[in-house]
Protein backbone atom coordinates (compact mmCIF):
# COMPACT_ATOMS: atom_id res chain seq x y z
CA UNK A 1 0.00 0.00 0.00
CA UNK A 2 1.15 3.52 -0.98
CA UNK A 3 -1.06 5.97 -0.03
CA UNK A 4 -0.90 8.23 2.64
CA UNK A 5 -3.54 10.56 3.68
CA UNK A 6 -1.19 11.64 6.41
CA UNK A 7 1.22 12.57 3.92
CA UNK A 8 2.94 16.02 4.94
CA UNK A 9 5.97 18.05 3.20
CA UNK A 10 9.05 18.61 5.50
CA UNK A 11 9.10 22.26 6.58
CA UNK A 12 12.74 24.11 5.97
CA UNK A 13 13.91 27.54 7.48
CA UNK A 14 14.55 28.57 3.85
CA UNK A 15 12.78 31.62 3.76
CA UNK A 16 12.24 33.88 0.90
CA UNK A 17 14.00 37.76 1.23
CA UNK A 18 10.66 40.24 0.60
CA UNK A 19 11.43 43.80 -0.68
CA UNK A 20 7.46 44.35 -0.76
CA UNK A 21 4.36 42.71 0.03
CA UNK A 22 1.51 44.86 -2.37
CA UNK A 23 2.77 43.85 -5.06
CA UNK A 24 4.73 41.19 -3.68
CA UNK A 25 8.10 41.53 -4.62
CA UNK A 26 10.83 38.25 -3.46
CA UNK A 27 14.41 38.15 -4.67
CA UNK A 28 15.55 35.48 -6.80
CA UNK A 29 19.05 33.89 -7.05
CA UNK A 30 20.29 33.33 -9.83
CA UNK A 31 23.56 32.07 -10.93
CA UNK A 32 25.62 30.06 -13.60
CA UNK A 33 29.16 28.84 -14.64
CA UNK A 34 29.62 28.36 -18.20
CA UNK A 35 32.26 26.44 -19.94
CA UNK A 36 32.74 29.28 -22.84
CA UNK A 37 34.92 27.75 -25.32
CA UNK A 38 36.75 30.12 -27.36
CA UNK A 39 36.18 28.09 -30.19
CA UNK A 40 38.16 29.27 -33.51
CA UNK A 41 39.35 32.09 -31.66
CA UNK A 42 41.57 30.01 -29.31
CA UNK A 43 44.99 31.15 -30.48
CA UNK A 44 44.77 34.46 -30.12
CA UNK A 45 44.36 34.05 -26.26
CA UNK A 46 47.08 31.68 -26.37
CA UNK A 47 49.34 33.76 -28.27
CA UNK A 48 48.76 36.67 -25.64
CA UNK A 49 50.52 34.35 -23.25
CA UNK A 50 53.80 35.09 -26.11
CA UNK A 51 53.12 38.56 -26.04
CA UNK A 52 52.22 38.49 -29.35
CA UNK A 53 48.68 40.04 -30.68
CA UNK A 54 47.40 38.03 -33.29
CA UNK A 55 45.32 39.50 -35.89
CA UNK A 56 44.00 37.38 -39.15
CA UNK A 57 44.48 38.21 -42.78
CA UNK A 58 42.10 36.79 -45.64
CA UNK A 59 44.92 35.90 -48.37
CA UNK A 60 41.77 35.69 -51.00
CA UNK A 61 41.02 39.45 -50.71
CA UNK A 62 43.99 40.36 -48.69
CA UNK A 63 41.82 42.19 -45.74
CA UNK A 64 43.82 42.36 -42.84
CA UNK A 65 41.85 42.29 -39.83
CA UNK A 66 43.09 43.73 -36.18
CA UNK A 67 40.46 41.43 -34.64
CA UNK A 68 40.83 38.24 -35.73
CA UNK A 69 37.89 36.06 -36.75
CA UNK A 70 37.89 32.73 -38.84
CA UNK A 71 36.33 34.01 -41.89
CA UNK A 72 36.01 36.90 -43.68
CA UNK A 73 33.63 39.58 -43.75
CA UNK A 74 34.28 40.73 -47.13
CA UNK A 75 34.69 37.56 -49.35
CA UNK A 76 33.57 34.87 -47.04
CA UNK A 77 36.89 32.69 -47.62
CA UNK A 78 38.83 31.80 -44.48
CA UNK A 79 41.58 33.78 -42.99
CA UNK A 80 45.08 32.74 -41.73
CA UNK A 81 46.46 33.96 -38.55
CA UNK A 82 48.18 37.23 -39.05
CA UNK A 83 50.80 39.06 -36.11
CA UNK A 84 49.60 42.63 -35.53
CA UNK A 85 52.34 45.24 -34.69
CA UNK A 86 53.32 46.27 -31.06
CA UNK A 87 52.34 50.14 -31.46
CA UNK A 88 49.65 51.83 -33.05
CA UNK A 89 47.48 54.50 -32.51
CA UNK A 90 44.71 55.51 -31.00
CA UNK A 91 41.55 56.12 -33.56
CA UNK A 92 38.87 57.07 -30.60
CA UNK A 93 38.60 56.91 -26.87
CA UNK A 94 36.02 56.82 -23.61
CA UNK A 95 36.61 57.13 -19.96
CA UNK A 96 33.82 54.93 -18.49
CA UNK A 97 32.71 56.49 -14.91
CA UNK A 98 30.19 53.56 -14.91
CA UNK A 99 29.34 50.45 -16.33
CA UNK A 100 27.82 47.10 -16.42
CA UNK A 101 28.12 45.61 -12.76
CA UNK A 102 30.73 43.16 -13.14
CA UNK A 103 33.34 45.66 -14.31
CA UNK A 104 31.60 48.61 -11.78
CA UNK A 105 34.62 47.93 -9.28
CA UNK A 106 36.90 48.81 -12.00
CA UNK A 107 35.58 52.33 -12.99
CA UNK A 108 36.51 54.94 -14.01
CA UNK A 109 38.52 52.96 -16.98
CA UNK A 110 39.47 53.99 -20.66
CA UNK A 111 38.54 52.37 -23.36
CA UNK A 112 40.42 52.67 -26.73
CA UNK A 113 40.16 51.29 -30.30
CA UNK A 114 43.03 50.88 -31.79
CA UNK A 115 44.23 51.72 -35.44
CA UNK A 116 47.92 49.58 -36.37
CA UNK A 117 49.78 50.61 -39.68
CA UNK A 118 48.73 48.04 -42.84
CA UNK A 119 45.80 46.78 -40.40
CA UNK A 120 42.42 47.25 -42.37
CA UNK A 121 40.24 46.94 -38.92
CA UNK A 122 40.70 48.39 -35.24
CA UNK A 123 41.05 46.31 -31.72
CA UNK A 124 38.89 47.32 -28.80
CA UNK A 125 41.33 47.73 -25.61
CA UNK A 126 41.60 48.85 -22.25
CA UNK A 127 44.08 51.90 -22.06
CA UNK A 128 46.50 52.79 -18.72
CA UNK A 129 48.62 55.37 -17.90
CA UNK A 130 46.94 57.94 -19.28
CA UNK A 131 43.63 60.33 -17.71
CA UNK A 132 41.27 61.54 -20.19
CA UNK A 133 42.71 65.25 -21.00
CA UNK A 134 45.59 63.24 -21.94
CA UNK A 135 44.10 61.03 -24.18
CA UNK A 136 44.21 62.34 -28.28
CA UNK A 137 43.09 60.22 -31.31
CA UNK A 138 46.28 59.84 -33.13
CA UNK A 139 47.99 59.29 -30.01
CA UNK A 140 50.72 56.49 -29.93
CA UNK A 141 50.31 53.55 -28.08
CA UNK A 142 52.11 50.33 -26.89
CA UNK A 143 50.67 46.79 -25.97
CA UNK A 144 51.58 45.33 -22.76
CA UNK A 145 51.03 41.88 -22.00
CA UNK A 146 49.92 40.13 -18.56
CA UNK A 147 52.30 37.42 -17.01
CA UNK A 148 49.43 35.95 -15.31
CA UNK A 149 47.21 35.14 -18.09
CA UNK A 150 43.52 34.83 -17.40
CA UNK A 151 42.81 33.95 -21.12
CA UNK A 152 40.91 37.41 -21.20
CA UNK A 153 41.05 39.91 -23.94
CA UNK A 154 42.55 42.42 -21.02
CA UNK A 155 45.64 40.09 -21.19
CA UNK A 156 46.70 42.32 -23.66
CA UNK A 157 46.55 46.47 -22.58
CA UNK A 158 47.83 49.16 -23.90
CA UNK A 159 49.77 52.49 -22.49
CA UNK A 160 50.97 55.47 -24.46
CA UNK A 161 54.55 55.10 -26.39
CA UNK A 162 56.70 57.62 -27.25
CA UNK A 163 56.64 59.37 -30.15
CA UNK B 1 3.95 48.62 -51.74
CA UNK B 2 7.44 48.52 -53.63
CA UNK B 3 8.61 46.01 -51.08
CA UNK B 4 6.06 43.79 -52.54
CA UNK B 5 2.73 41.62 -52.02
CA UNK B 6 -0.41 43.83 -50.71
CA UNK B 7 -0.82 46.89 -49.09
CA UNK B 8 -0.67 47.10 -45.49
CA UNK B 9 -2.28 49.83 -43.08
CA UNK B 10 -1.88 50.63 -39.48
CA UNK B 11 -5.35 50.67 -38.27
CA UNK B 12 -4.68 51.16 -34.36
CA UNK B 13 -2.53 51.10 -31.72
CA UNK B 14 -2.43 51.32 -27.88
CA UNK B 15 1.00 52.21 -25.66
CA UNK B 16 1.31 51.90 -21.75
CA UNK B 17 3.00 54.76 -19.74
CA UNK B 18 6.58 54.06 -19.88
CA UNK B 19 8.47 54.13 -16.21
CA UNK B 20 11.10 53.26 -14.42
CA UNK B 21 9.33 50.30 -12.61
CA UNK B 22 6.01 49.27 -12.84
CA UNK B 23 5.94 46.46 -10.37
CA UNK B 24 2.61 46.20 -10.02
CA UNK B 25 1.87 45.07 -13.58
CA UNK B 26 4.20 42.06 -15.33
CA UNK B 27 4.64 42.16 -18.95
CA UNK B 28 1.42 40.03 -19.90
CA UNK B 29 -0.93 42.67 -18.13
CA UNK B 30 0.70 45.49 -19.79
CA UNK B 31 0.29 44.47 -23.15
CA UNK B 32 -3.52 43.34 -22.08
CA UNK B 33 -3.85 47.10 -21.49
CA UNK B 34 -1.99 48.51 -24.73
CA UNK B 35 -3.93 45.65 -26.64
CA UNK B 36 -7.40 46.43 -25.56
CA UNK B 37 -6.25 50.52 -25.80
CA UNK B 38 -6.10 49.46 -29.73
CA UNK B 39 -8.91 47.29 -29.85
CA UNK B 40 -10.95 49.44 -28.20
CA UNK B 41 -10.23 52.70 -30.23
CA UNK B 42 -11.74 51.65 -33.46
CA UNK B 43 -14.25 49.34 -32.05
CA UNK B 44 -12.93 45.68 -32.92
CA UNK B 45 -12.39 42.47 -30.95
CA UNK B 46 -9.93 39.74 -30.23
CA UNK B 47 -11.81 37.83 -33.04
CA UNK B 48 -10.69 40.69 -35.63
CA UNK B 49 -7.33 39.68 -34.97
CA UNK B 50 -5.85 36.76 -37.48
CA UNK B 51 -2.09 36.57 -36.00
CA UNK B 52 0.77 37.99 -33.86
CA UNK B 53 3.87 39.09 -33.76
CA UNK B 54 6.04 39.69 -30.61
CA UNK B 55 8.35 41.68 -29.77
CA UNK B 56 10.74 41.61 -27.02
CA UNK B 57 14.65 41.94 -26.50
CA UNK B 58 16.23 39.94 -23.56
CA UNK B 59 15.29 36.66 -21.74
CA UNK B 60 18.07 37.58 -18.92
CA UNK B 61 15.60 40.71 -17.39
CA UNK B 62 13.09 38.70 -16.69
CA UNK B 63 14.72 35.06 -16.69
CA UNK B 64 11.61 33.96 -18.44
CA UNK B 65 11.93 32.23 -21.88
CA UNK B 66 9.14 32.09 -24.12
CA UNK B 67 7.16 35.14 -22.65
CA UNK B 68 5.86 35.48 -26.39
CA UNK B 69 3.67 32.74 -25.68
CA UNK B 70 2.75 33.90 -22.76
CA UNK B 71 1.69 37.01 -23.46
CA UNK B 72 -0.01 35.45 -26.66
CA UNK B 73 -2.62 33.38 -24.33
CA UNK B 74 -2.87 36.36 -22.02
CA UNK B 75 -4.34 38.35 -25.03
CA UNK B 76 -6.91 35.18 -25.72
CA UNK B 77 -5.07 34.84 -29.33
CA UNK B 78 -4.01 31.41 -29.09
CA UNK B 79 -4.01 29.34 -31.18
CA UNK B 80 -3.84 31.76 -33.87
CA UNK B 81 -0.34 32.12 -35.90
CA UNK B 82 2.49 34.14 -33.82
CA UNK B 83 6.15 34.12 -33.85
CA UNK B 84 8.81 36.16 -31.49
CA UNK B 85 11.27 38.59 -33.56
CA UNK B 86 14.35 39.80 -32.20
CA UNK B 87 16.96 42.21 -32.91
CA UNK B 88 18.35 44.09 -29.87
CA UNK B 89 17.10 47.68 -29.72
CA UNK B 90 15.94 47.22 -33.19
CA UNK B 91 13.32 44.16 -31.48
CA UNK B 92 10.71 46.81 -32.08
CA UNK B 93 11.47 47.95 -35.78
CA UNK B 94 11.98 44.30 -37.03
CA UNK B 95 8.68 42.98 -35.36
CA UNK B 96 6.82 45.83 -36.74
CA UNK B 97 8.21 45.14 -40.55
CA UNK B 98 7.39 41.27 -40.03
CA UNK B 99 3.89 42.49 -39.36
CA UNK B 100 3.89 44.38 -42.23
CA UNK B 101 5.22 41.13 -43.94
CA UNK B 102 2.53 39.07 -42.62
CA UNK B 103 -0.58 40.93 -44.08
CA UNK B 104 1.61 42.02 -47.31
CA UNK B 105 1.91 38.27 -48.06
CA UNK B 106 -1.43 37.54 -47.88
CA UNK B 107 -0.90 35.42 -44.94
CA UNK B 108 -2.61 37.36 -42.39
CA UNK B 109 -5.54 40.43 -43.03
CA UNK B 110 -5.47 41.72 -39.47
CA UNK B 111 -2.00 41.47 -37.27
CA UNK B 112 -1.65 42.52 -33.55
CA UNK B 113 2.07 43.78 -33.25
CA UNK B 114 3.25 43.47 -29.48
CA UNK B 115 6.15 44.74 -27.69
CA UNK B 116 7.00 44.77 -24.16
CA UNK B 117 10.54 44.35 -21.67
CA UNK B 118 10.36 44.41 -18.02
CA UNK B 119 13.80 45.94 -17.24
CA UNK B 120 12.97 46.51 -13.47
CA UNK B 121 13.83 42.71 -12.23
CA UNK B 122 17.47 44.16 -12.06
CA UNK B 123 19.40 47.01 -11.24
CA UNK B 124 20.23 49.39 -13.40
CA UNK B 125 24.30 48.00 -13.54
CA UNK B 126 23.19 44.79 -13.68
CA UNK B 127 20.61 45.60 -16.55
CA UNK B 128 24.42 47.44 -18.38
CA UNK B 129 25.73 43.97 -17.82
CA UNK B 130 22.71 42.75 -19.98
CA UNK B 131 22.87 44.38 -22.48
CA UNK B 132 26.37 44.26 -23.28
CA UNK B 133 25.82 40.58 -23.41
CA UNK B 134 24.68 41.72 -26.54
CA UNK B 135 28.14 42.31 -27.48
CA UNK B 136 30.96 40.10 -28.87
CA UNK B 137 31.36 37.77 -25.51
CA UNK B 138 35.20 36.88 -26.76
CA UNK B 139 36.70 40.44 -27.57
CA UNK B 140 34.32 43.38 -26.72
CA UNK B 141 32.21 42.46 -23.76
CA UNK B 142 35.29 41.24 -21.37
CA UNK B 143 37.30 44.45 -22.00
CA UNK B 144 34.41 46.42 -20.48
CA UNK B 145 31.57 45.31 -22.11
CA UNK B 146 29.11 48.84 -21.84
CA UNK B 147 27.25 50.06 -24.44
CA UNK B 148 27.26 53.50 -23.43
CA UNK B 149 31.04 53.06 -23.68
CA UNK B 150 30.86 51.73 -27.35
CA UNK B 151 28.52 55.01 -28.45
CA UNK B 152 30.61 57.36 -26.62
CA UNK B 153 33.49 55.89 -28.73
CA UNK B 154 31.03 56.45 -31.57
CA UNK B 155 30.65 60.18 -30.47
CA UNK B 156 34.10 61.23 -30.26
CA UNK B 157 35.08 60.19 -33.47
CA UNK B 158 32.49 61.81 -35.01
CA UNK B 159 33.22 64.89 -33.08
CA UNK B 160 36.63 64.35 -34.47
CA UNK B 161 35.60 63.96 -37.90
CA UNK B 162 33.00 66.43 -38.20
CA UNK B 163 33.21 68.95 -35.58
CA UNK B 164 30.61 67.87 -33.88
CA UNK B 165 30.23 69.60 -30.22
CA UNK B 166 29.12 68.61 -26.71
CA UNK B 167 26.74 71.63 -26.66
CA UNK B 168 25.20 69.80 -30.12
CA UNK B 169 24.80 66.89 -28.02
CA UNK B 170 23.09 68.01 -25.47
CA UNK B 171 20.44 70.02 -27.59
CA UNK B 172 18.95 67.07 -28.36
CA UNK B 173 18.69 66.23 -24.79
CA UNK B 174 16.99 69.77 -24.06
CA UNK B 175 14.81 69.07 -27.17
CA UNK B 176 13.30 65.52 -26.81
CA UNK B 177 13.04 66.14 -23.14
CA UNK B 178 11.36 69.13 -23.60
CA UNK B 179 8.71 67.76 -25.77
CA UNK B 180 7.98 65.35 -23.88
CA UNK B 181 6.42 67.34 -21.20
CA UNK B 182 3.35 67.38 -23.29
CA UNK B 183 3.56 63.26 -23.75
CA UNK B 184 1.74 61.42 -20.65
CA UNK B 185 3.44 58.42 -21.71
CA UNK B 186 6.66 59.28 -21.34
CA UNK B 187 8.63 58.57 -18.50
CA UNK B 188 11.18 61.47 -18.12
CA UNK B 189 9.63 65.01 -19.51
CA UNK B 190 12.20 67.46 -18.45
CA UNK B 191 12.58 70.99 -18.67
CA UNK B 192 16.31 71.45 -18.83
CA UNK B 193 19.39 73.58 -20.40
CA UNK B 194 22.63 72.58 -22.01
CA UNK B 195 24.01 73.47 -18.89
CA UNK B 196 21.85 71.04 -17.22
CA UNK B 197 23.22 68.34 -19.68
CA UNK B 198 26.70 69.01 -19.04
CA UNK B 199 26.53 69.33 -15.65
CA UNK B 200 24.90 66.04 -15.12
CA UNK B 201 27.12 62.94 -13.73
CA UNK B 202 29.91 62.04 -15.97
CA UNK B 203 28.64 58.17 -17.61
CA UNK B 204 31.10 57.70 -20.56
CA UNK B 205 32.59 60.70 -21.81
CA UNK B 206 31.50 62.65 -23.28
CA UNK B 207 27.68 61.06 -22.64
CA UNK B 208 26.30 62.54 -19.54
CA UNK B 209 23.61 60.61 -18.11
CA UNK B 210 20.95 62.97 -19.72
CA UNK B 211 22.62 62.25 -22.98
CA UNK B 212 21.70 58.54 -22.09
CA UNK B 213 17.64 57.14 -22.33
CA UNK B 214 17.10 55.11 -18.55
CA UNK B 215 15.89 51.21 -18.34
CA UNK B 216 11.95 51.14 -18.47
CA UNK B 217 9.32 49.03 -18.13
CA UNK B 218 6.00 49.42 -21.09
CA UNK B 219 4.51 48.24 -23.70
CA UNK B 220 3.28 48.63 -27.23
CA UNK B 221 0.91 47.50 -29.77
CA UNK B 222 0.31 47.80 -33.32
CA UNK B 223 -2.57 46.76 -35.42
CA UNK B 224 -1.84 46.30 -39.12
CA UNK B 225 -4.43 45.29 -41.84
CA UNK B 226 -4.86 44.90 -45.19
CA UNK B 227 -5.86 47.42 -47.13
CA UNK B 228 -10.07 46.05 -47.48
CA UNK B 229 -9.54 45.43 -43.81
CA UNK B 230 -8.42 48.67 -42.84
CA UNK B 231 -11.08 50.84 -44.63
CA UNK B 232 -13.84 48.62 -43.34
CA UNK B 233 -11.89 49.22 -39.47
CA UNK B 234 -11.00 52.28 -39.85
CA UNK B 235 -11.46 56.06 -40.59
CA UNK B 236 -8.44 57.12 -40.96
CA UNK B 237 -5.90 53.82 -41.96
CA UNK B 238 -2.30 54.98 -42.10
CA UNK B 239 -0.54 53.62 -45.17
CA UNK B 240 2.82 52.17 -44.43
CA UNK B 241 4.17 53.02 -47.76
CA UNK B 242 7.94 51.23 -47.60
CA UNK B 243 10.35 49.64 -45.32
CA UNK B 244 13.57 49.45 -45.33
CA UNK B 245 16.48 47.40 -42.73
CA UNK B 246 20.10 47.21 -42.85
CA UNK B 247 22.52 45.18 -40.77
CA UNK B 248 26.59 45.88 -39.59
CA UNK B 249 28.97 44.03 -38.11
CA UNK B 250 28.43 43.07 -34.11
CA UNK B 251 32.18 44.50 -33.61
CA UNK B 252 32.74 48.05 -33.95
CA UNK B 253 36.49 46.78 -34.55
CA UNK B 254 35.11 45.24 -38.05
CA UNK B 255 33.58 48.59 -38.83
CA UNK B 256 34.82 49.32 -42.98
CA UNK B 257 36.34 52.44 -44.04
CA UNK B 258 34.63 52.36 -47.23
CA UNK B 259 32.46 54.96 -49.29
CA UNK B 260 29.42 56.56 -48.45
CA UNK B 261 26.06 54.99 -50.03
CA UNK B 262 24.64 57.69 -51.91
CA UNK B 263 21.05 58.83 -51.86
CA UNK B 264 19.56 60.79 -54.81
CA UNK B 265 20.32 63.65 -52.89
CA UNK B 266 23.78 63.28 -52.79
CA UNK B 267 26.84 63.19 -54.66
CA UNK B 268 30.04 61.36 -54.70
CA UNK B 269 32.04 64.92 -54.71
CA UNK B 270 30.36 65.26 -51.35
CA UNK B 271 32.13 63.37 -49.55
CA UNK B 272 35.44 62.99 -50.86
CA UNK B 273 37.52 62.49 -48.19
CA UNK B 274 35.04 60.75 -45.87
CA UNK B 275 36.03 56.93 -44.86
CA UNK B 276 32.70 55.21 -44.07
CA UNK B 277 31.14 54.34 -42.27
CA UNK B 278 34.46 53.91 -39.99
CA UNK B 279 32.90 54.18 -36.64
CA UNK B 280 31.47 57.57 -36.66
CA UNK B 281 28.28 56.73 -38.35
CA UNK B 282 25.79 53.80 -38.87
CA UNK B 283 26.04 51.87 -42.33
CA UNK B 284 23.52 50.36 -41.68
CA UNK B 285 21.11 53.44 -40.89
CA UNK B 286 22.20 54.23 -44.04
CA UNK B 287 21.29 50.88 -46.01
CA UNK B 288 17.99 50.87 -44.00
CA UNK B 289 16.69 54.13 -45.47
CA UNK B 290 17.71 53.47 -48.95
CA UNK B 291 16.01 50.88 -49.03
CA UNK B 292 12.67 52.39 -47.32
CA UNK B 293 13.16 55.77 -49.94
CA UNK B 294 13.55 53.69 -52.92
CA UNK B 295 10.00 51.74 -52.08
CA UNK B 296 8.48 54.39 -50.83
CA UNK B 297 9.32 57.17 -53.80
CA UNK B 298 10.86 59.68 -51.49
CA UNK B 299 13.84 61.41 -53.37
CA UNK B 300 14.47 64.19 -51.29
CA UNK B 301 13.86 63.22 -47.48
CA UNK B 302 13.84 66.49 -45.86
CA UNK B 303 11.68 67.92 -48.00
CA UNK B 304 9.16 64.95 -48.11
CA UNK B 305 9.31 64.09 -45.13
CA UNK B 306 7.43 65.79 -42.05
CA UNK B 307 8.11 64.04 -39.32
CA UNK B 308 10.78 61.34 -37.57
CA UNK B 309 10.29 59.40 -34.33
CA UNK B 310 14.33 57.64 -34.36
CA UNK B 311 16.12 55.90 -31.84
CA UNK B 312 17.82 58.22 -30.06
CA UNK B 313 18.91 55.78 -26.78
CA UNK B 314 22.35 58.40 -26.94
CA UNK B 315 22.18 62.37 -28.13
CA UNK B 316 24.93 61.76 -30.35
CA UNK B 317 22.58 58.43 -31.87
CA UNK B 318 20.47 61.20 -32.75
CA UNK B 319 22.69 63.57 -34.17
CA UNK B 320 24.25 60.19 -36.35
CA UNK B 321 20.94 59.18 -38.02
CA UNK B 322 20.07 62.65 -39.14
CA UNK B 323 22.64 62.06 -41.36
CA UNK B 324 22.31 58.50 -41.98
CA UNK B 325 18.84 59.19 -43.16
CA UNK B 326 20.23 62.11 -45.59
CA UNK B 327 18.05 65.00 -43.60
CA UNK B 328 21.49 66.90 -43.70
CA UNK B 329 25.02 65.66 -45.53
CA UNK B 330 27.45 63.40 -43.04
CA UNK B 331 29.01 66.55 -41.11
CA UNK B 332 26.14 68.23 -40.91
CA UNK B 333 24.37 66.88 -38.25
CA UNK B 334 25.57 68.92 -35.37
CA UNK B 335 24.75 71.72 -37.39
CA UNK B 336 20.81 70.64 -38.10
CA UNK B 337 20.29 70.71 -34.22
CA UNK B 338 22.15 73.95 -34.12
CA UNK B 339 19.98 76.04 -36.61
CA UNK B 340 16.57 74.16 -34.86
CA UNK B 341 15.54 72.31 -38.21
CA UNK B 342 14.69 69.22 -35.94
CA UNK B 343 12.12 70.95 -33.55
CA UNK B 344 8.81 70.79 -32.93
CA UNK B 345 8.55 73.49 -35.00
CA UNK B 346 11.22 72.74 -37.25
CA UNK B 347 11.97 71.89 -41.09
CA UNK B 348 11.07 67.79 -39.96
CA UNK B 349 9.84 67.30 -36.30
CA UNK B 350 12.28 65.02 -34.38
CA UNK B 351 11.27 62.72 -31.69
CA UNK B 352 8.18 65.05 -31.46
CA UNK B 353 7.01 62.53 -28.49
CA UNK B 354 10.35 63.06 -26.60
CA UNK B 355 12.20 60.08 -28.12
CA UNK B 356 13.69 57.20 -26.06
CA UNK B 357 15.59 59.46 -23.89
CA UNK B 358 12.57 61.13 -22.53
CA UNK B 359 9.68 58.45 -23.10
CA UNK B 360 11.63 56.05 -22.18
CA UNK B 361 13.43 52.62 -24.14
CA UNK B 362 11.33 49.04 -22.78
CA UNK B 363 13.30 47.96 -25.21
CA UNK B 364 11.07 45.50 -27.22
CA UNK B 365 8.12 47.82 -26.47
CA UNK B 366 9.88 50.92 -27.65
CA UNK B 367 10.19 50.51 -31.65
CA UNK B 368 6.62 49.83 -31.66
CA UNK B 369 5.77 52.69 -29.18
CA UNK B 370 7.19 54.66 -32.05
CA UNK B 371 4.75 53.22 -34.94
CA UNK B 372 1.65 53.93 -32.21
CA UNK B 373 2.67 58.44 -31.90
CA UNK B 374 3.32 57.99 -35.43
CA UNK B 375 0.13 56.74 -36.42
CA UNK B 376 -1.52 59.43 -34.14
CA UNK B 377 0.47 61.95 -35.27
CA UNK B 378 -0.58 61.20 -39.43
CA UNK B 379 -4.17 60.57 -38.10
CA UNK B 380 -4.15 63.87 -36.54
CA UNK B 381 -5.45 62.43 -33.28
CA UNK B 382 -2.64 63.08 -30.77
CA UNK B 383 -5.15 65.48 -28.88
CA UNK B 384 -7.36 62.64 -28.38
CA UNK B 385 -4.42 60.59 -27.15
CA UNK B 386 -2.48 62.67 -25.34
CA UNK B 387 -5.11 65.18 -24.18
CA UNK B 388 -3.16 68.07 -25.42
CA UNK B 389 -2.44 68.78 -28.68
CA UNK B 390 0.78 70.76 -28.36
CA UNK B 391 3.06 68.28 -29.58
CA UNK B 392 0.48 67.39 -33.08
CA UNK B 393 2.99 68.23 -36.08
CA UNK B 394 0.64 70.68 -38.15
CA UNK B 395 0.13 69.26 -41.40
CA UNK B 396 1.44 65.83 -40.92
CA UNK B 397 1.47 63.82 -44.09
CA UNK B 398 4.34 61.57 -44.24
CA UNK B 399 6.78 60.44 -41.57
CA UNK B 400 9.66 57.91 -40.76
CA UNK B 401 10.09 55.58 -37.47
CA UNK B 402 13.69 54.41 -37.07
CA UNK B 403 14.69 51.52 -35.11
CA UNK B 404 18.24 50.55 -33.87
CA UNK B 405 19.94 47.81 -32.20
CA UNK B 406 23.69 48.00 -30.64
CA UNK B 407 25.93 50.52 -32.23
CA UNK B 408 23.83 49.94 -35.45
CA UNK B 409 24.26 46.40 -36.03
CA UNK B 410 20.47 46.10 -36.99
CA UNK B 411 18.41 49.14 -38.41
CA UNK B 412 14.85 49.28 -39.84
CA UNK B 413 13.44 52.23 -41.40
CA UNK B 414 9.63 52.31 -41.83
CA UNK B 415 7.66 55.25 -43.63
CA UNK B 416 4.06 56.08 -42.72
CA UNK B 417 1.55 57.95 -44.68
CA UNK B 418 -1.90 59.52 -43.86
CA UNK B 419 -4.26 58.58 -46.67
CA UNK B 420 -6.92 60.69 -46.15
ZN1 LIG C 1 38.38 38.20 -47.94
Amino acid sequence: MTIDYNAKMPETQEGTEVYNTDPLIVKSHYEIDYIHSYAQDSEFFRALGKKKLMGSKCEECGYVYATPRGHCMICGAETKWHELPNEGKIHTFTTCYFGSEKFLPETPFNLIMVEFEGVDSLFMARLIGASLEDIKIGMKVKAKFKRNLTYSPTDVYFVPAKE
Amino acid sequence: MKNGGRDVYMVSGGVTKFTKSNPGMDFRLRTKHAFDYALKDIDISVKDIDGSVASYFSDHFQRQLMSGIMAQDYLALTPKPSKRVEGGGATGGLAFQTGVEEVASGRMDVCAVYGFETMSHVNTWKGNEFIALASDTNFDYPVGGFYTGYYAMMAVRHMHEFGTTLEQLAKVSVKNHGNALHNPYSQSPMKITVEDVRNSQMVSYPLTRLDVCTMSDGAAVAILASEEKAFEMCDHPVKISGIGTGTDTMRLSDRPFLKVPLLPNEKESDYKNLQYPGVHSFRAGRSAALEAYKNAGITDPLEELDLIELHDAYTSSEIQTYEDLGLCKYGEGGAFIDEGKSNLNGKVAVNPSGGLLASGHPVGATGIMQSVFMFWQLQHSIKKHFKDDTLQVKNAKKGLIHSHAGTGTYVTVSIMEAVQ
